[in-house]
């Protein structure tokens, strides 16, 4: 018998889900809002010197990788189950799209964490 | 060839009809949102990866009216998310011998302590 590939899905489904329990509310807050209008936080707080730096740190790369890939995979699962639920019955077909996004954005991701370097 | 035609019942605004599932879709309308925002932010790292301009692209983008007010609305989903996440963990996780309400009194907490821990760290990083 061929072996589900699903648990893989669910997985990364439930680590996204968790994080995102964990932490959005606030990143989002952060990055969305409390930064770009200098509201409670300096409006410089994600200037390019500043993120570069960030970014160099090999914590801050893995966490910045678990939040773009982990929220991909666990808001893509999600979507497609939904799509079913309001009655689109698109298969396997909205599955490799959906699920391609995610895999390209965590390979984007990881990417750009490469080039910025160590 | 024609298909054969068995009565399908139709389920179309099926979720409408009853309050408990309205919820449940408004709770499933943070997915695509979490999902726009780790695209958004992984627009973010890409341009930090290619360089000033394109990440101060990025950020004037971000500090658009538009943005704002987009980011304010998942942060909105996000707290329903946070909440809702942590009041179905006593039935996603049936091996953990807590009585249900600390177990949701605890999860929570928890995401607030994160969220806290969050903002002290942007708070002292950008000192």
């Amino acid at each position: 018998m061929k072996r589900s590939n699903a648990p893989v899905f669910w997985a990364l489904f439930g680590a996204g889900g968790m994080l995102s329990a964990l932490i959005a509310p606030m990143l989002v807050f952060i990055t969305g809002i409390a930064v770009p209008t200098g509201f409670l936080l300096p409006a410089d707080a994600m200037s390019y010197e500043r993120m570069l730096r960030f970014a160099h740190n090999g914590f801050a790369k893995l966490a910045l990788l678990a939040v773009v890939s982990l929220f991909l995979w666990h808001g893509g699962l999600r979507m497609y189950h939904s799509l079913h639920h309001l009655g689109f019955h698109t298969g396997a077909g909205s599955k490799l799209v959906i699920h391609g996004i995610s895999l390209l954005g965590t390979v984007a991701a990881a990417w750009a964490l490469l080039t910025i370097g160590f | 060839m024609s298909q054969v035609r068995t009565y399908t019942r139709p389920m179309a605004g099926w979720w409408r009809k009853n309050p408990y599932f309205v919820k449940y879709m408004i709770r499933e309308a943070s997915a695509p949102l979490f999902y726009a925002y780790a695209l958004w932010l992984l627009a973010g790292l890409v341009a930090l990866a290619r360089g000033e301009a394109a990440y101060n692209t990025w950020r004037s983008a971000s500090s658009h009216p538009l943005s704002i007010l987009l980011h304010a609305v998942v942060v909105v989903f996000a707290i329903y998310h946070t909440w809702t996440w942590f009041r179905v963990l006593p039935k996603t996780t049936p091996d953990i011998d807590v009585q249900p309400r600390v177990l949701v009194a605890a999860g929570v907490a928890v995401a607030v302590v994160c969220c806290a821990a969050l903002f002290a760290f942007a708070w002292w990083a950008t000192r």
